[in-house]
């Protein structure tokens, strides 16, 4: 694989000239002095040395690429950059700026919404200055019943997440460490649960519910999202497990562990990157989740806080301060969490614990 | 529990797949909680709705709870109604606008993000995190209001646009418009995915690949076509797959923007179900339209399982 892709670069060492590409000139007189042909190439590799230290893979950066060989230009004197090559290196910053901002625009909107004054927000042209007040948010937590929701949400999320971690550590074990019967049906069987169209289920759950009694009941709520963030818990914890080496079991199993010790004192502190990747994932997923507690739940006490706020018309009118300060309030948790799941998850922390 | 001795045993094939061998009630003990958990609220859920749309069931039945087969009743009744076929069109339409919206521009901004110095892919990420972390309820909400008739931003910046007509504009009157807008909510919170996970994937390729086809001469479309396209096939197949199946299924953003409104006009397939049976009692007719939808998803499922196990057999040596 190397072989092929350094073989056409040492012969275009020589021919770059011609080359139209948006790096080539810098690439040509950068491999000037040092030389033709192979000489490119130690040119080319000098120059990912000096874009290294900044992070990120650096030959496929162009845009660092030219920057880093513009002080390498032979016969002193930076030339004045053409056009083009301005415009080439500016334009992608110009456009990640703009997309960026239309990224995060409706999301400042939400949380510039909620610090508004009243007169601030029913206005016909937008007010982008104002005095930001707190008021909106008293509103949203003054509303009926809304410690009520904030209660049944979180006692519906944390129940169903401990639940799936629960049983889902002892299947992924069972899947991951041990050879019986069924396993390959039962691995086929959580990735198809995996994509469970939950969505188009609604009918017969309220169904469900109603024949058991448990239509209003937070417990119904919180078996369903259990049910619906297993696989995935499953699936990873499944992984991580498979992961940790069976040396180390086997090395308190021969040091007189027994095994129930041996899977709490080795196994599970290294699934820690794991427990929270899937308690996160599932925490996120049962917060959000609306299409079940809308049918299962239409009691105004037994609801969550996605469907209560779905319905703001009824509790706040045109207030949409308030509304929009409810929004920030319900989105805050989940924000939290994702920029915990973006660090650590991809940290990878259990390599680490491994390879040490 | 188990001696150590029994890792020795001469089982080869365990051996050599690295398990251990405790055989016996051990491991369905464990894996049973989760089966039975699986079986009992999915498995019967999709069992039932399938029954269910054979059956006679509407409030009569749904108070006296007797059971009523209807054969093919739920089914010809569905099949023959101008509404399901209006609505499925409207379904795939809106999939098919989504998710080619979603891919293509997920992927130019996960080349884009590819092609940033530090900084400004870092800010680039952040809005991107921003958008995929926001709640689904909490951004209809927000797209109301965005798009509020009396003092909704977009009607204001349309105005700063230069377009007339827009002053106290209804983005809710019709059921295209109505689609129109769940498009964008939809789109805007897909594409995070699509590109942070593309980025991810490009940066696996080695850039000497690039440089090389530059030197050749290659233009950037090139580039994508020959280089990128053929190596992250497997991403682009599978991630559109999975957003085809996401978008079809979507309820709550077409559910909670209007309701499915205005006069039913933006209803999609799981919509439909859950009017006609919440809303009109007709619990048979719902579950024969969650049947027929739970069918469709199965085709682009089935097609997702196989490239999945594909890719996964040409992972393994």
């Amino acid at each position: 694989m190397s072989q092929d892709t350094t073989a056409p670069g040492a012969d275009g060492g020589s021919g770059s000239p011609e080359v139209t590409g948006p790096d080539g000139p810098s690439r040509s007189t950068a491999a000037g002095p040092t030389g033709a042909g192979a000489g490119g190439v130690v040119g080319r590799l000098a120059e990912v040395n000096i874009a290294g230290p900044h992070g990120a893979p650096p030959p496929s950066d162009p845009v660092r690429q030219t920057v880093a060989g513009i002080p390498r230009t032979p016969g002193g004197g930076p030339s004045p950059e053409p056009f083009r090559r301005r415009f080439q290196r500016i334009w992608p910053n110009a456009v990640a700026l703009i997309t960026a901002a239309i990224f995060i625009f409706p999301v400042y909107w939400m949380i510039a919404s909620s610090l508004k004054q009243r007169g601030d927000i029913l206005t016909r042209d937008p007010v982008f200055v104002f005095v930001p007040t707190l008021d909106n948010y008293s509103t949203a937590m003054g509303a009926d019943l809304f410690w009520t929701y904030v209660r049944n949400s979180f006692v519906v999320t944390v129940c169903a997440v401990l639940l799936a971690l629960l049983v889902a550590l002892a299947a992924g074990f069972a899947i991951a460490r041990m050879e019986f019967k069924g396993r390959r049906g039962m691995i086929l069987v959580i990735m198809m649960a995996q994509m469970a169209p939950w969505e188009v289920l609604i009918i017969v759950m309220y169904l469900n519910a109603r024949d058991l009694e448990m239509l209003n009941s937070l417990l119904a709520l919180t078996i369903i999202y259990f049910v619906m963030a297993l696989p995935f818990t499953l699936w990873t914890l499944r992984g991580f497990i498979a992961a940790v080496p069976k040396e180390l079991e086997e090395a308190a199993l021969i040091d007189g562990c027994s095994r129930t010790r041996a899977f709490f004192s080795v196994i599970f502190p290294l699934l820690a990157p794991g427990l929270m990747a899937t308690s996160i994932f599932g925490f996120i997923m049962a917060w959000n989740e609306f299409a079940m507690v809308l049918v299962l739940n239409k009691a105004p006490e037994a609801k969550t806080l996605p469907v209560w706020l779905s319905s703001f018309q009824t509790a706040f009118g045109n207030d949409w301060g308030a509304t929009m300060a409810a929004s920030t309030l319900v989105t805050i948790p989940v924000l939290v969490l994702f920029l915990i799941l973006q660090r650590r998850v991809t940290g990878g922390m259990a390599a680490g614990a491994v390879k040490g | 529990m188990t001696p150590p001795a029994r890792a020795a045993e001469p089982a080869a094939p365990a051996a050599a797949t690295g398990r251990r061998l405790p055989t016996g009630w051990l491991p369905y003990l464990l894996i049973a909680p989760a089966v039975l958990s699986l079986g009992l609220v999915l498995g019967w859920a999709l069992l039932r709705n399938v029954l269910i749309s054979f059956q006679e069931f509407g409030r009569r039945q749904l108070i006296s709870r007797t059971t009523e087969w209807a054969g093919f009743d739920n089914y010809v009744e569905v099949l023959n109604n101008p509404r399901f076929w209006d609505t499925l069109v409207r379904t795939f339409v809106f999939m098919a606008v989504n998710v080619v919206l979603i891919m293509v521009l997920g992927t130019l901004i996960g080349l884009l993000l590819n092609r940033l110095g530090g900084k400004m892919r870092l800010t680039l990420s952040i809005a991107l995190v921003m958008a995929w972390a926001m709640p689904i309820i909490p951004s209809t909400v927000l797209f109301s209001w965005i798009f509020h008739t009396q003092y909704g931003l977009m009607n204001w910046f349309m105005g700063v646009l230069g377009f007339t007509g827009f002053d106290q504009h209804n983005w809710f009157g019709t059921g295209t418009s109505t689609l129109a807008i769940a498009t964008l909510l939809i789109v805007w919170m897909s594409i995070p995915f699509v590109a942070l996970n593309l980025y991810a994937g490009l940066t696996t390729i080695g850039g000497e690949i690039y440089e090389a086809a530059r030197m050749d001469g290659a233009s950037a479309w090139r580039i994508f076509r020959s280089i990128i396209l053929p190596i992250m096939k497997p991403f682009f197949l599978i991630t559109t797959f999975l957003e085809i199946i996401w978008v079809f299924k979507a309820f709550a953003q077409v559910y909670a923007l209007n309701g499915g409104g205005p006069s039913r006009a933006s209803e999609t397939l799981p919509v439909m179900a859950y009017i006609e049976g919440m809303g009109q009692q007709q619990f048979g007719a719902a579950a024969a339209i969650s049947v027929l939808t739970l069918l469709i998803l199965l085709g682009a499922m089935s097609y997702y399982f196989h490239l999945i196990l594909k890719q996964e057999k040409e992972q393994q040596p």
